[in-house]
């Protein structure tokens, strides 16, 4: 079989490649590409008991159908909205914490302060969820009782439309600040020392080394994840949003996905739930997609 | 060269230090919070006189979840989850990122396979076609949907794709030389040299597999069923019948809605909060070989 002139690395079979690859193949296959298939449902009027096959297929009413309600308007402003302060205040937040962990000298101060500020990154928001719903809760909860102690009015933080879509920003980045510093800490590290000894030569104090050396260090990175986030603008944060919303706060908070649960798995209305999802999916793909290209061009990101 | 302290440095130093400082706590405050209130009497919890300890010390809260069949159920089908979810997440992200890891000119076909999971990354068919799929696979009210849906985590893959990469190349040509073939490669020579990327993918992968809710809640018809964050999720949002039925009056003296609420609540963060600490390094690592690759 083996030519004995043929140079070693020719001989090694690809064959084991391709088998190691496919349970993974056939996962996604089932789990990934048969449902992209099953989205034609965005398309027909069905009806579960007749299957995809048995439906009657009515084009584009479901879109029709959907563009008409004032509801899906507000929704769409809802999930931009939200998501683009998430993204605004993600950018903002860990940035700042970054710059103000890297002035801290004293090691065990500054390793246990990052300990406790990744930790809320780990829970899920089921059980934050259930932490906010009850600090936040006007009659009982203890974040209303201190503002009242200081003379304040108690606030229905997540049962006022006013106040809502601010929560939602708010808590997502109490839970999410202190890991997305580890990047920006990473970027800080790997500046070149000696570029701090030579603006100390020319004088320059603590704040001007930040502004001059530690943020343009910085920069790449910023940019990069910048242009990456474009293609979350579509991403309001369902898990968040499922488990803090309630109807009093549908007008502000409910979002896309939040929208195709209700209306397709609660209220049975697969093909209508199925055609928005759709639109999101294609919108996402889109903005995914220029952001890789913006990435790539600008950056020299590569996925893989 | 000493830096020279001026008033404003050392002003900014304390104003730092004490800024951090109440960041962190604040940050941990409420799953303080919440512990002391599962550890309280209801009565000191309804008077409001539960802030950062425990009041009127009582276990009853804790005792009447783990009497509740429905609790404990739903802790079991977790347990189950992890157990096999685990070597399911691991297995297929060792042999998908393996081949994704070679060179095109050694592996013909990876940038078709690499875009074919890349692209399950960027399109989506939503929520009603994936529980369709599961539906007619006849897997509703299995732990394999929960397992199966996120059987390959692409994230997991890039990671371990680019520390694969960073392996020294002289390794593989040595024991292609000495007759191995690529499986021997992979299990001799990649993953022992992988152990601290492995482990830190297999904390990724726990977490994932502990604290996912909304598949359960989705792909689960009977609640019976429910891992435990998916439980979680129905008392959180919901009220306790069980509690609000109760005519025990010493029950009810004792535990509360609220206070029986914080006590699962704490129970479901618990091993998260337990291994936290020693584990945390390792979390870390994960993430900066993720993110900053090459």
């Amino acid at each position: 079989m083996v030519k004995p002139n043929a140079r070693k690395k020719s001989t090694v079979s690809e064959l084991p490649l391709h088998l190691m690859i496919l349970p993974g193949l056939a996962v996604i296959a089932v789990f990934s590409y048969l449902p992209m298939f099953g989205v034609v449902i965005a398309f027909q009027k069905f009806v579960p008991a007749k299957g995809i096959f048995g439906s009657q297929w009515i084009g584009w009413d479901n879109f029709r159908y959907v563009f008409q309600l004032p509801d899906f308007y507000q929704v769409v402003w809802n999930t931009v909205f939200i998501a683009g302060m998430k993204i605004l205040v993600g950018l903002i937040v860990p940035i700042t914490v970054a710059l103000l962990l890297n002035e801290m000298r004293k090691e065990f101060i500054k390793r246990s302060v990052q300990t406790l500020i990744y930790l809320p990154h780990f829970l899920s928001w089921v059980i934050l969820g259930g932490i906010m719903i009850d600090i936040l809760s006007p009659s009982e909860g203890i974040v209303n009782k201190l503002i009242v102690k200081l003379g304040g009015e108690p606030q229905f933080f997540l049962g006022s439309n006013a106040w809502f879509p601010y929560t939602l920003v708010i808590s997502n980045e109490w839970k999410e600040f202190g890991f997305s510093t580890i990047v920006y800490l990473a970027a800080i590290t790997s500046i070149n020392p000696s570029l701090y000894e030579a603006a100390v030569m020319d004088g320059a104090g603590r704040l001007r080394q930040t502004w001059h050396i530690t943020l343009p260090g910085m920069r790449p990175i910023i940019v990069l994840l910048a242009t990456l986030s474009i293609g979350n603008v579509l991403n309001a944060g369902f898990e968040q949003v499922l488990n803090l919303y309630s109807p009093v706060v549908y007008e502000s908070g409910d979002i896309i996905d939040t929208f195709v649960y209700r209306i397709g798995l609660i209220d049975a209305q697969y093909g209508v739930a199925t055609a928005v999802g759709l639109f999101k999916s294609v919108v996402s793909f889109v903005l995914i997609s220029i952001s890789y290209i913006l990435a790539y061009r600008f950056a020299n990101y590569r996925i893989f | 060269m000493v830096e020279t302290q001026s008033l404003s440095r050392k002003l900014f130093v304390i104003f730092n230090y004490s800024f951090m400082i109440l960041l962190g706590l604040l940050c941990v405050l409420p799953l303080i919070y919440v512990f002391s209130m599962s550890l309280s009497s209801n009565a000191a919890v309804a008077a409001g006189a539960v802030t950062l300890w425990p009041v009127d010390f009582t276990t009853k809260s804790y005792e009447f979840i783990l009497q509740k069949p429905e609790f404990v159920k739903a802790l079991l089908m977790t347990l189950k989850r992890v157990i096999i979810g685990i070597p399911v997440n691991m297995l297929l992200t060792i042999l998908v990122a393996y081949p994704l890891s070679k060179e095109v000119k050694s592996f013909h076909f990876r940038t078709v396979y690499a875009w074919l999971f890349v692209f399950t990354m960027l399109f989506s068919g939503g929520l009603i076609p994936l529980y369709m799929t599961i539906r007619a696979l006849g897997l509703l009210d299995t732990v394999w949907a929960l397992v199966l849906h996120h059987g390959v985590p692409i994230f997991n893959v890039l990671v371990l794709l680019n520390f694969f990469r960073g392996l020294p190349k002289d390794l593989e040509e040595a024991a292609f030389i000495d007759g191995g073939g690529h499986w021997t490669v992979l299990w001799r020579v990649f993953v022992p040299l992988s152990t601290p990327a492995l482990a830190t993918l297999t904390l990724f992968a726990t977490v994932y597999q502990w604290n996912a809710w909304f598949d359960g809640l989705i792909f689960m018809n009977s609640p019976e069923n429910y891992p435990l964050q998916s439980y979680l999720y129905t008392i959180v949002v919901g009220v306790d019948t069980i509690i609000a039925n109760s005519t025990n009056l010493e029950l009810l003296e004792a535990v509360s809605d609220r206070t029986a609420r914080a006590a699962q609540i704490f129970l479901g963060a618990l091993p998260i909060l337990m291994v936290y600490p020693f584990l945390q390094r390792y979390f870390m690592k994960g993430i900066v070989l993720g993110s900053v690759k090459e």
